[in-house]
């Protein structure tokens, strides 16, 4: 069972590796271009040339999905990065606040994850207007309530430690004990938690984008890629196949990493 | 009444969050540049004259002072007034009408589909080998990461266009159901599946089991009898973020197998910057989500009570 893990753990970071690689020099994996059309090769499928076929306008496909790891990964990204960010300082607030305040900061997160994600961003979209920029605070602002309330607990559970009792005994003041001692070990749990975020707001980005709301066409991303292709399903099954797996290999991946690091699944 | 306290207390706490999201939608609204009166007379291309901006904002009460907007856009929303759609000139309210049951019908069937898949997948991994629970444990994680725009598009290929089973669009059939309700039930299958297996494991190595075996009850009665009903909770706790979740869902499924309901009607909405109708389908969302999390615990509640007696 152990080597087993072991393996399966290896196999998530080496996927991970790669797709960093996809996200970073895409070019040295798939060095054509990936808007370069090509009429005559108009919905070719996969064959030794193009493996995963080429769409409505002869683009290669695979080539598309290598160059769309970048957006589609940095909007998931930054996105996870922003709901942190605004859950780390709300929850602290939240867990080192008077009891009053407290409250009052539970129940606006209770507000906030009353409204599920998805219709959140598009509440956001619908006031801001569609983007790359729009869907990245969408994302970003709609999985904060979730991670903010789990920084409070984890605050809260701190706050009572030894540990912190300790460095109150050593004189450090409120301020030392919250940077030094109460984040980072916050951190710690939550990092498996991120992990799995990335996987669902890349999921989420991409569903902005397949609605028409995120990334435009002809740009590659997956879910805009996903969108085209559904015109086409009944004559290209390719288009809309390899870049959905894709998407499901870079959120299965988050997942196996995020347990491995030792999170417990939290449905967010 | 110890059950009917929570119900009253889950109820107020309820109309106080739906309060906070009203005024959040509110600010939000307010903080955004933009003139809302541009959106109604069709948006910034549309070039209205500034008289029929003028008067679009007086309609809509756009030229009274922001607290009298905010108490004027409250007093609405207590008495089930939504306002007016700025695309469809209609009330929210009625279009919401006419959209909820086919979405209501998609989720309800969606989440039931959910529950028994999970259920079955626990009952499989208990007697799993260690192969078979990997493969398992795998086919969650798998089911969990699939998005539903694309899960769409592979039941369409799979079962429509290379098998003709099924009709790749929704024809208000059973059969034209069938290919909706498990794009948005499989992914939550997999979540409820994950978390059903970790409680089962939990519960048959406890006490409360190991004393049901020593009472002389057979395997399979401790197992439905105690393991189950126990493993539930969590499970039953998480059906109000589940059936939010499918309500996120029928946004993609509904575009993606061209199926009306409230998923189009939003998608429409925000393609329009129709905020009134946006605001009033979140807005039901929540109360919706806040619905079933007073259900869910009522329910938790009377399991946890039995499960305690037995």
């Amino acid at each position: 069972m152990k080597t087993r893990r072991l393996f399966a753990h290896l196999a998530a970071w080496l996927f991970l590796a790669v797709l960093a690689l996809c996200a970073l020099a895409p070019g040295l994996l798939a060095p054509g271009d990936p808007l370069a059309i090509d009429p005559a090769a108009a919905f070719t499928p996969p064959n030794l040339t193009h493996l995963a076929g080429t769409d409505e306008s002869g683009r290669d496909v695979l080539t598309r999905i290598v160059h769309g790891a970048r957006p589609s990964l940095v909007i998931g990204l930054a996105a996870t990065g922003l709901g942190m960010g605004l859950a780390l300082i709300l929850g602290t607030a939240a867990a080192l606040a008077p009891r009053w305040l407290d409250g009052m900061l539970l129940r606006l997160l209770d507000a906030l994850y009353a409204i599920p994600s998805l219709l959140m961003a598009l509440l956001i979209i619908a006031l801001t207007g569609p983007g790359v920029g729009p869907a990245i605070i969408a994302v970003g602002l709609s999985t904060a309530p979730g991670y903010a309330r789990i920084v409070r607990t984890q605050i809260r559970t701190l706050k009572d430690s030894a540990m912190i009792e300790a460095a109150t005994v050593l004189g450090r003041t409120g301020a030392q004990r919250t940077v030094h001692h109460l984040l980072p070990n916050a951190l710690r749990p939550l990092l498996a938690l991120v992990t799995l975020g990335i996987g669902q707001a890349v999921i989420w980005a991409s569903a902005l984008s397949f609605l028409g709301l995120g990334t435009a066409p002809p740009a590659p991303e997956w879910g805009a890629m996903l969108a085209a292709g559904r015109t086409y399903l009944h004559l290209a099954w390719w288009m809309s196949l390899f870049p959905g797996l894709a998407i499901v290999l870079v959120a299965a991946g988050a997942t196996a990493i995020g347990r491995a690091l030792g999170g417990k699944v939290r449905a967010l | 009444m110890k059950f009917l306290a929570l119900v009253a207390r889950r109820l107020g706490a309820t109309l106080v969050v739906l309060w906070l999201v009203a005024s959040a939608i509110f600010l939000a609204i307010r903080a955004v540049p933009g003139d809302p009166a541009e959106a109604i007379m069709g948006g910034p291309g549309s070039q209205a004259s500034e008289q029929a901006l003028a008067e679009a904002r007086a309609a809509y009460g756009l030229d009274r002072p922001v607290l009298v907007q905010y108490a004027m856009f409250l007093g609405r929303l207590a008495v089930g007034d939504f306002g007016t759609s700025y695309s469809l000139k209609r009330p929210v309210a009625e279009v919401m009408g006419e959209v909820l049951p086919p979405t209501l019908l998609l989720a309800s069937c969606a989440l039931l589909t959910a529950w028994l898949l999970a259920t079955i997948g626990g009952l499989l991994a208990v007697r799993a080998t260690a192969l078979g629970s990997a493969l398992g444990s795998l086919a969650e994680i798998v089911a969990a990461a699939l998005p539903h725009f694309w899960l769409g598009s592979v039941l369409i290929m799979l079962f429509s266009t290379a098998l003709g089973w099924l009709p790749a669009v929704d024809t208000g059939t059973p059969a034209g159901m069938l290919l909706p309700v498990l794009t948005l039930a499989l992914p939550l299958a997999g979540f409820l599946t994950q978390l059903l297996r970790d409680s089962l494991a939990t519960a048959l190595g406890s006490d409360f089991v190991l004393a049901a075996r020593a009472r002389g009850e057979s395997k399979t009665s401790v197992f439905f009898r105690h393991a189950l009903r126990h493993s539930m909770l969590p499970v039953l706790s998480l059906s109000g973020w589940a059936f939010a979740s499918l309500l996120s869902g029928a946004v993609v499924v509904e575009a993606v197998f061209a199926r009306p309901g409230l998923g189009r009607a939003l998608l429409s909405a925000v393609l329009a910057r129709d905020i009134p109708m946006v605001t009033g389908i979140a807005l039901f969302s929540a109360a919706v989500y806040m619905l079933f999390m007073t259900l869910a615990d009522a329910i938790a509640s009377m399991l946890g009570g039995r499960v305690h007696a037995a």
